[in-house]
């Protein structure tokens, strides 16, 4: 056959690659600014955008949507057009889906630091920013998928099949994750609520794990490593069985963060069951992997791309396997809420997602600059210093876990909490998180360093725009051997393997998440609990946007530690009217779904202006300008019809009489707080707030309660 | 636009966790079953794929 000449396009891949620089700085820099903040509170700066709750958004958003996925694109539209023998499908496209996804990361950080979120974590972006996200995606993918399908290489090799699961398995995630109704440009109510939100979002966050960070980097390592290490990979019959056990499984694992809360019994077994089994293929890849390198481990002395690769293999070992150790109810008991899950996701983002970026960096810049490595020594620096950094950063975020969680759980000899005072298990861990600040000081240093030697690198070398490549066309007629392979076959056949991957994740979805949906008996509702007053809900939303979430639980689980401490246990009945829900996922400060009733009105006050005050040590930033601003009474009535619209029994025509309501709400707590010589107007954002707070578990409230 | 439950309840939901079991094991048993099966010269041609020089 004859040989074709065509080129590939170098550029789109250079643009990401610089992307992929670019926001690790800038999300690496917010994530050492979030740390930071635990040791020194004063980095608040007392003004709202530069608060934990909303940082801390913008860097996990950064980190994972703009620096990983940069990442993976970087890494798919080189290994893609190679894998294929083909260029891009349509250059247009390749640079719609470039600057789209850069204009989403603008508008992202924008809205988040200005505090428009949806309150669900990795999630948070509003719906006009969902859109856009959706519709980048199916460009990413049509672009893809017109690649494949005009290739010169008749089988799809493995990474392209995990790039097709990674593409359709986060479009279905982002789409039923997002079902939102708006009320306004930049506000929406998820169209779940309590259980069944909680669920959804967990489902996604779990796989936007397994399918954003997980499956596109496995594509990389079953391209890069080869290409490396220059021998094929280990063994081919693994990566199929990898391939299709880790999408089979993955999908169902999404209710193990959810152990020993609200959910159904039988959904935290099966996510309990699907985690612990998921180690197989998990580690059957890190395996795959690791003995690619059989018979030239001596590389890996000499080249700082496999020592990257090596170390974010073994991380992702080390990840896949506390994963379903974390998933056991017994494990999970311990470490959920606590410093420990900060730990194992960091092995996972700094170790795996990191130290493969940086190999396959190092790897590129030399091929697309034509160019060797300005510095060995520099790349080596950095390996080291990054290594020492994740070591740093994950010790004592363990050792901070387990005090933690230890000191929750500590009984005296006469049946006493031990530490009744939350806060005391938080001033424990401060010398801990100084540490883990300084872990992150030295990965950064180490990205740094890597920016100048890939710059320095890129500007000796030359730009090779499109390079040019042969490769014969595919036959048009193909004759397929008599007895073929049934995977062979699919192979061959990219749309196929599409609906395949689909089918297999949908089973999985379906599975865990319908009975909850359709099935009454398994939300029992609770008669006395009733829809949040309009300024009840006013103050939720402040909630919301202010991201209480990051550090502040609503999930009190039936344990007697968490019992003495907080009071009567979570039911599922108590969220029906919680869109979205709030239970959280980490208790940086102490857990609040009995906070209600708690403490006087004047408490919160002063507690909000000034937490210190209240709780001297404390590290919540302050909220003065809750206290400053005027609450936005005028959207109330749009916001009832919006929960109306979702099922929460308002009465009909409450709308109309939503804002009396709260005025009226309003009023007498201003006027209580002015018997405790507080002077403030009752139209200020901190009324809705305590109103908010006040109300929280008092629907149904046990008595015993320590004060926290 | 709210979700309903559709159902008041269902009997033996236990057996969701059982049955999602069994696919998952009658797949992974079929799965091995053909990985084993494979061909080796297809098996090679893939592990090729990567690199240039072969064909």
């Amino acid at each position: 056959m004859e040989q074709e000449k065509f080129y590939y396009d170098n550029k789109i891949v250079k643009q990401f690659a610089y992307a992929t620089i670019f926001w690790g700085l800038i999300g690496m820099t917010v994530g050492l600014l979030v740390a930071l903040q635990f040791v020194f509170p004063a980095l608040s700066f007392n003004w709202a955008p530069t608060t934990f709750g909303r940082v801390r958004p913008v860097h996990t958003n950064a980190v994972i949507f703009a620096f990983v996925g940069n990442g993976i694109f970087t890494g798919v539209y080189y290994s893609l057009q190679r894998l294929c023998k083909a260029r891009m499908f349509n250059d247009t496209m390749s640079k719609i889906h470039f600057w789209g996804w850069q204009g989403i990361i603008v508008a992202a950080a924008l809205t988040l630091f200005a505090g428009f979120t949806t309150g669900k974590e990795y999630a948070e972006l509003e719906w006009p920013i969902d859109i856009a996200i959706a519709l980048v995606w199916v460009i990413f993918g049509w672009n893809m998928f017109g690649t494949i399908l005009k290739r010169r290489e008749r089988h799809l090799y493995v990474a392209i099949w995990f790039y097709i699961a990674t593409f359709v398995t986060v479009a279905v995630l982002h789409i039923v994750n997002s079902f939102e109704l708006p009320v306004s440009l930049f506000k929406s109510y998820s169209l779940y609520a309590g259980v069944q939100d909680a669920l959804v979002q967990w489902w996604y966050g779990h796989n936007a794990v397994a399918f954003f960070l997980t499956t596109p980097y496995l594509g990389l390592m079953y391209y890069f490593v080869p290409k490396a290490a220059e021998r094929p990979v280990y063994s081919y019959r693994l990566s199929i069985i990898h391939f299709w056990a880790l999408i089979f499984l993955y999908i169902w694992a999404g209710p193990h963060h959810l152990l020993y809360t609200a959910l159904p019994d039988w959904a935290q077994s099966l996510g309990v069951v699907f985690s612990v089994m998921l180690i197989a293929p998990s580690w059957g890849g890190m395996i795959n992997g690791l003995l690619t390198l059989r018979g030239a481990w001596d590389k890996v002395r000499e080249s700082v791309v496999l020592k990257f690769m090596v170390v974010a293999v073994t991380a992702y070992g080390m990840a896949t396997f506390e994963g379903p150790m974390l998933s056991l109810k017994n494990v999970n008991a311990i470490a959920h809420f606590t410093d420990w899950i900060v730990a194992h996701v960091h092995i996972g983002a700094l170790g795996w997602n990191g130290f493969m970026t940086f190999g396959m960096l190092y790897w590129l810049y030399p091929r697309l600059f034509g160019k060797e490595l300005y510095s060995k020594k520099l790349a080596n620096f950095h390996f080291w210093i990054a290594t020492l950094g994740i070591l740093f950063y994950a010790i004592p975020m363990y050792w901070a876990g387990f005090t933690q969680s230890l000191m929750w759980k500590q009984f005296t000899p006469e049946g006493f909490l031990k530490y009744p005072n939350f806060l005391e298990t938080v001033t424990q861990l401060i010398p801990l998180y100084a540490l883990r600040s300084l872990g992150g000081l030295l990965y950064l240093i180490g990205f740094i360093v890597m920016i100048y030697n890939l710059i320095k690198t890129a500007k000796s070398g030359h730009d090779v725009v499109d390079e040019e490549a042969f490769a014969a066309p595919l036959a048009k007629e193909y004759q397929p051997h008599s007895k073929d392979h049934w995977h062979r076959v699919i192979e061959r056949k990219p749309i196929q393997m599409l609906v395949l991957s689909l089918v297999v994740i949908l089973i999985g979805g379906a599975i865990e998440m319908i009975p909850t949906f359709m099935i009454e008996s398994n939300i029992p509702t609770i008669a006395s609990v009733k829809p949040y007053t309009p300024l009840e809900l006013q103050g939720r939303d402040i909630y919301i946007r202010e991201g209480c979430y990051t550090c502040h639980s609503q999930m009190i689980r039936p344990f007697r530690s968490e019992t003495e401490r907080y009071g009567e246990y979570s039911k599922a009945g108590e969220f029906i009217y919680d869109h979205p829900f709030q239970w959280g996922s980490k208790r940086t400060g102490p857990d609040l779904a009995r906070e209600g009733g708690k403490y006087p009105d004047s408490w919160h006050f002063n507690h909000m202006e000034e937490p210190t005050s209240m709780s001297p040590g404390s590290i919540m930033p302050n909220y003065p300008w809750l206290i400053e601003d005027e609450l936005d009474i005028a959207s109330t009535p749009a916001k009832i019809r919006a929960m109306q619209t979702l099922g929460v029994p308002y009465p009909a025509g409450f709308d109309a009489i939503a804002v009396d309501n709260l005025n009226q709400q309003a009023n007498k707590i201003a006027e209580g707080l002015k018997k405790d010589g507080i002077e403030v107007k009752g139209d200020r954002e901190i009324i809705a707030m305590i109103a908010y707070l006040q109300r929280m578990g008092t629907d149904i409230k046990g008595n015993k309660t320590v004060q926290n | 636009m709210k979700f309903k439950n559709y159902l008041e309840t269902i009997a033996g939901i236990e057996i969701f966790p059982m049955i999602s079991l069994l696919v998952f094991v009658v797949f992974f048993v079929a799965l091995i079953f053909f990985v084993v099966k494979a061909d080796k010269n297809y098996i090679n041609h893939m592990q090729q794929i990567p690199f240039d020089k072969e064909q």
